[in-house]
Formats: structure tokens, C-alpha cells, sequence
């Protein structure tokens, strides 16, 4: 069995809503495997929002195409889109976007539910998981009762819940202080390293790059480096 | 299901001051719908109660073609088949008979057309509380050969109680009638038009009178409930042969009024459609404050992987929870008021009161506590919130995530 999560093949992108058209992506190739922890990283209008975009089924791409875990995603239809991700794609955004009327546990298993997972299994994988953030005491508190550090690690949770084939974060670290980004890594680095989870950021900071195990840089929508260590 | 019906109703206390302005507004229509339209039904039952019971009575079985052609001739056995009825169904209280037709009332220099009617007495004092309108004299005994007569009509022919009136008539199938009769008691009417023209004989002086012995013009329908109405009429007309009766409630009996009645009840529906209206807006407006305020939110909801039917049922559910929350405060509100001004109806006074005891209705205006009423709004506020959330459905329906989440 084929051990590439991703796989895109020349992938344009542009909008052309504007009078002048913005060509976000202009070829990008990139294969990721599974249990990379790989940063996208480039200046703002490089075109690693719109890869992570096309990455996570949220945009099409203009031509080329995106395979994830051998489905071509350009492919699939809105509903079929959104089935996917919740499938197979584990997302943590930069502002957390938890859900603010549900206790963390409740948001860990959210998407669980939307599976139809039974309860037994949502009560034990959320416990697990919510153990492994370090957040086990703070299943019952709402969103706007954890700080910033703690929602981003229920994020992290909610995101794994599913058993996605990997975790799309967009600059995840963004609004975290250096304590609670240094946290955050370590329980992702950890997941990643024990439970070889494939993660994927795009991220500008220096942090998060330091400890990303391969780094992808892109510049005017075009891959300018791609160095693993 | 529960995992929407968890979100939608916790959703709705996130902005708790919109929710509760939201469900005051409907809490406002479903109140002032329902006591509207609790007086309205109330007022209306009052005015048909009154009629009914002036005369008509609920129902009447006439010989068919009677009504369309009112005349002796067309009279009735007054068959045993109608204590039959009477026996076989509760609902019904009596068949009252009666005998009508116009004669001429004489005194020594005038003479006067009048309507004379045979009467049993009690059973028409069971409908019509007839002894009660008794102002001089007594009430008839079935085997009386007096009569009653209406004030006005005493008073223009200048009789009084004791003095003997001439009735001159053409009795059934042109025979000739003849009569004259004791005044055993003069009774006094609210219509200034029966007041003047009223004189009832025991049935079988009627009878006689007329040459129509065991004959009926009508036999009133007394029910013990006006909403058993429907099933009565239902029993008379599987009982009783079509070919040979002709049996009509009282909104047939009465078109007139019951076409003022829908006249009165389409005004109030074009005052309910405005009220709806209006609250209607309101309701849009949560709608449009709700799509802009959490538009992101859908977006990051459709990302992670929720259906854009799962967050329509969702925002459909809160909506729902909201106009429940106002239709059931509503209704808590409008209780206690509809039975209290049922109990204790607006009491008219002056000219007002004056007019309506002269047609012989009660001059109130009660209100009638109906849990339909209360449940008809509740159902227009839910159909009006189920037909708005077509808008955010439409919404949700076009939303890209990404789009969204960068709004």
C-alpha cells in the first residue's frame, strides 16, 4: 500500500473575480507521506493559503490535480467535498473556531457525531485524546472559559477525533503566546512522532519551522525550496 | 438529531437579548391574535346564541319546500317519528313544534295583520324562555283556549289583559279561520318588529284554528350543545326521509346574519395579516442579523465537515425554539385574560346596551376561551418562521467555506 497522503500534480490556481487576474498558484507539484510533519511556509501572497486550501477540499484548483489518500479531490461534488473532509481531513485554524456553545469535549467529538460514531467510542476517543493535549480535567468547560493555549490543544483534539488521514493547520500558532506555542508543538510533535500522524502547516513562524521536520517554501505561487532535515 | 437539537438550543441563548426581543415580538402578536379573535368568536356566538334563542333555534324541520315558499300549505304530520328521534339521541333536548301563519287581529275600530303562532308551551319555554317575557298575565297551559299577545300589538289594538281578541284567517288548503280568544298574558320583545305583530296560541288551538289538525309548520331542533350541532344534523338527516323533509341549521336559517359574521371575520383576518405582517418583519430581521453575525461560523462549521442541510435544520430548529418560546409565553398571557373577559364579559351601557337588548341580544361582549384559537396562532407563528427559513436555507445553501471564513 502506497504510504503518499498527498499528491498534487501541477496545480494552478487563479482568481480572476478581479479586473486583473492573480495567479495564486502556478505549477505547484508536492507529494506529502504519511507521518510527515511538513511547514508550508512563504511570504503572504506566496500561495500557501491556497495550496492548504486545495490541500483540505475547501477551493478547487484551476487545472491540475490533487489526490488525498488516492481520491482525486477536484473531483468530487460539494457534498461529496464535505463528506471527505470530515473523513479524512483534520483541520486547526488559527483562531481555534471552536464551537462556543459546546464543552471541549462536546467539540472534541463533534465531528464523531456528525460520523455517527456510537457514544462509547466518542466517550473513550475523546477522553484519549483529550488526556494526550493535556486538557483531561477540562472536558466540561466551554470555549470561552479555557485560554487561548487550551482551545488551540482542544482544536488539536477535535481535529484528530475523527481519525483523519492527516491535520491541516493554518498558522496555528499565530495568536498563541510562546509558552502555549511551545506546548502545542510538543503534544503535536508527540502525536506525530508516536502516533505517526501526518501534519501539515502553513505557517511564518520561526518556531514552528524549527521543529517541522521538512520545510516547503513558496514564492509567487511556485515551490522555491523543499528541504527535509 | 440531538446533536442539532443540542446546538440549536444552545445557539439561541448566545444572544440572549435578540432571542427575547424576538420572542417578545411574537409573544405581543400571539397575544393581542388570540384575545382579538377570542372576543370576536365570543361576540359571535353571543349574537347567535341570542338569535337562536329568540326564535330559530339551532335547526328546523320543515315539510320539504317549505321554506323556499313559507305557507300552511305546506305544513306537516306531526309524526311519530319525531319522538322517536328525540328518544334515540341524547344531543337533542326536545323537537319543539310549531304551527304559523298570518291572520287578521281585530278589536272594535282597528284591525291589524299578525303573525299567530301555535305554540307547546313548555318545550317553547325551554328554547325560547318565552314565560319569561311575560309582562302582564300568566303563561299558556297546553290546553288553553287564550292566547299571548306582544305589547305593541296590545297596545296599538288597545287591549288589555282579559279582553277578547277576533283572529280572522285563510286556514290550511284555503279553509276558512275563525277564532276569538281570552288575552291570558301580554308579552313584551326586544325587536320593536315582533313586539308589534306577536300572538301565541296552545298548539292545538292553533290547529284548530287553521283547520290543520296535527299539523306543523316547523319543529324546532333544541340541542344541549351547539357543538354537537353538526352530528344532530347528521342523525336528523340519516333519520328522516329527504324526500319528505327539508332540515336546516341555523346558518341557513339565518344567511343574512351569518353573511355579516363572515364580513366581521374577513375584517379581522386582514387585521391579523398586518399584525402577522409586522411581527413577520421582525422575525426576518433575527434571520438577517443571525446569517450575518455567523456566516464564519457556518463556513467553519461546513469545513470540518457539517452538511449544509445539518446547519439549515439547525438554524430552522433555533427559529422553531424561538417562536415557541413567544407563541407559549403568548398563550400564558393571553389565559388569564380570555377567562377572565369570559367570566366576566365588557358590560355595554347607554344607547349601545339599549340596542342590543332591543333585538333581543345580550348586551356583552364576552370572549370565548378556545384552545384552538390559541393553537391556531402558534401554528401561524411556526408556518410563518418555517416558510422565513427558506431565506437562510438559500444562505447556507450557496455558502463557500472559503468565502466565508474570510468574511
Amino acid at each position: 500500500m502506497s504510504d503518499i497522503v498527498i499528491q498534487a500534480s501541477e496545480l494552478h490556481k487563479t482568481y480572476d473575480e478581479t479586473a486583473v487576474p492573480v495567479h495564486a498558484l502556478r505549477g505547484v507539484n508536492l507529494q506529502i507521506k504519511q507521518g510527515e510533519f511538513t511547514a508550508i511556509v512563504g511570504p503572504s501572497g506566496s500561495g500557501k493559503s491556497t495550496l492548504l486550501n486545495i490541500i483540505g477540499g475547501l477551493d478547487r484548483p484551476s487545472s491540475g490535480n490533487i489526490q488525498v489518500g488516492g481520491t482525486d479531490i477536484s473531483t468530487l461534488n460539494d457534498n461529496q467535498l464535505i463528506d471527505f473532509r470530515k473523513d479524512n481531513i483534520g483541520f486547526v485554524f488559527q483562531s481555534y473556531n471552536l464551537i462556543p456553545v459546546l464543552t471541549a469535549k462536546e467539540n472534541v467529538e463533534f465531528v464523531m457525531m456528525l460520523q455517527g460514531s456510537s457514544t462509547e467510542e466518542r466517550d473513550r476517543r475523546t477522553k484519549e485524546l483529550m488526556d494526550a493535549v493535556g486538557l483531561g480535567d477540562r472536558m466540561h468547560n466551554r470555549p470561552s472559559e479555557l485560554s487561548g493555549g487550551q482551545q488551540q490543544r482542544v482544536a488539536v483534539a477535535r481535529a484528530l477525533a475523527p481519525k483523519p488521514t492527516f491535520i491541516l493547520a493554518d498558522e496555528p500558532t499565530a495568536n498563541l503566546d510562546s509558552t502555549s506555542t511551545a506546548n502545542l508543538l510538543d503534544i503535536m510533535a508527540r502525536l506525530n512522532k508516536e502516533e505517526n500522524i501526518t501534519f501539515v502547516f502553513s505557517t511564518h513562524d520561526q518556531r514552528v519551522i524549527d521543529r517541522a521536520r521538512r520545510v516547503v517554501v513558496l514564492e509567487d505561487g511556485l515551490i522555491a525550496s523543499d528541504t527535509a532535515s | 438529531m440531538s446533536t442539532l437539537l443540542k446546538l440549536a438550543s444552545r445557539n439561541i441563548w448566545r444572544n440572549k437579548r435578540r432571542t427575547l426581543i424576538t420572542a417578545a415580538s411574537i409573544l405581543f402578536g400571539v397575544f393581542f391574535a388570540s384575545v382579538m379573535r377570542c372576543f370576536q368568536v365570543g361576540a359571535w356566538d353571543n349574537m347567535i346564541n341570542s338569535v337562536v334563542k329568540y326564535y330559530f333555534g339551532y335547526a328546523q324541520i320543515h315539510k320539504k319546500g317549505y321554506w323556499e315558499e313559507i305557507s300552511l300549505d305546506k305544513s306537516m304530520e306531526h309524526s311519530a317519528d319525531f319522538s322517536q328521534i328525540v328518544k334515540a339521541y341524547p344531543e337533542i333536548i326536545d323537537l319543539v313544534p310549531r304551527l304559523e301563519s298570518f291572520a287578521l287581529a281585530s278589536a272594535e275600530k282597528a284591525t291589524k295583520g299578525v303573525m299567530v303562532i301555535g305554540i307547546d308551551p313548555e318545550p317553547e319555554h325551554n328554547l325560547t324562555s318565552l314565560k319569561d317575557k311575560i309582562i302582564e298575565g300568566a303563561y299558556l297551559e297546553p290546553d288553553d283556549n287564550a292566547v299571548l299577545v306582544a305589547e305593541g300589538l296590545a297596545s296599538f289594538l288597545n287591549f288589555s289583559l282579559g279582553d277578547t281578541i277576533v283572529l280572522i284567517s285563510s286556514g290550511y288548503h284555503g279553509a276558512n279561520a275563525a277564532g276569538k280568544y281570552p288575552i291570558k298574558g301580554i308579552t313584551k320583545f326586544g325587536s320593536p318588529d315582533l313586539n308589534k305583530r306577536l300572538i301565541h296560541l296552545p298548539l292545538k288551538q292553533a290547529q284548530y284554528f287553521f283547520a290543520a289538525d296535527n299539523l306543523l309548520s316547523s319543529m324546532v331542533v333544541n340541542i344541549k350543545d351547539k357543538d354537537e350541532l353538526q352530528s344532530v344534523m347528521g342523525h336528523l338527516k340519516k333519520e328522516l326521509d329527504p324526500e319528505k323533509y327539508e332540515i336546516m341549521d341555523y346558518e341557513e336559517l339565518l344567511p343574512d346574519l351569518m353573511e355579516a359574521k363572515a364580513l366581521d371575520v374577513a375584517g379581522g383576518k386582514i387585521f391579523m395579516t398586518i399584525l402577522y405582517t409586522i411581527i413577520g418583519f421582525g422575525i426576518f430581521g433575527t434571520i438577517l442579523m443571525l446569517l450575518r453575525e455567523r456566516r464564519y461560523e457556518f463556513g467553519v462549521l461546513t469545513a470540518i465537515g457539517m452538511k449544509r442541510h445539518q446547519i439549515s435544520i439547525m438554524v430552522w430548529l433555533e427559529l422553531l425554539f424561538v417562536g415557541i418560546l413567544g407563541c407559549i409565553l403568548g398563550m400564558l398571557l393571553a389565559t388569564p385574560v380570555v377567562l377572565y373577559l369570559e367570566s366576566n364579559p365588557i358590560e355595554f351601557t347607554g344607547d349601545f346596551a339599549a340596542t342590543y337588548e332591543k333585538w333581543g341580544i345580550n348586551p356583552v361582549l364576552p370572549a370565548k376561551f378556545d384552545l384552538s384559537i390559541f393553537g391556531r396562532q402558534a401554528w401561524i407563528i411556526l408556518l410563518m418562521i418555517t416558510l422565513m427559513a427558506i431565506y437562510p436555507f438559500y444562505e447556507i445553501f450557496r455558502l463557500k467555506p472559503i468565502k466565508a471564513m474570510r468574511s
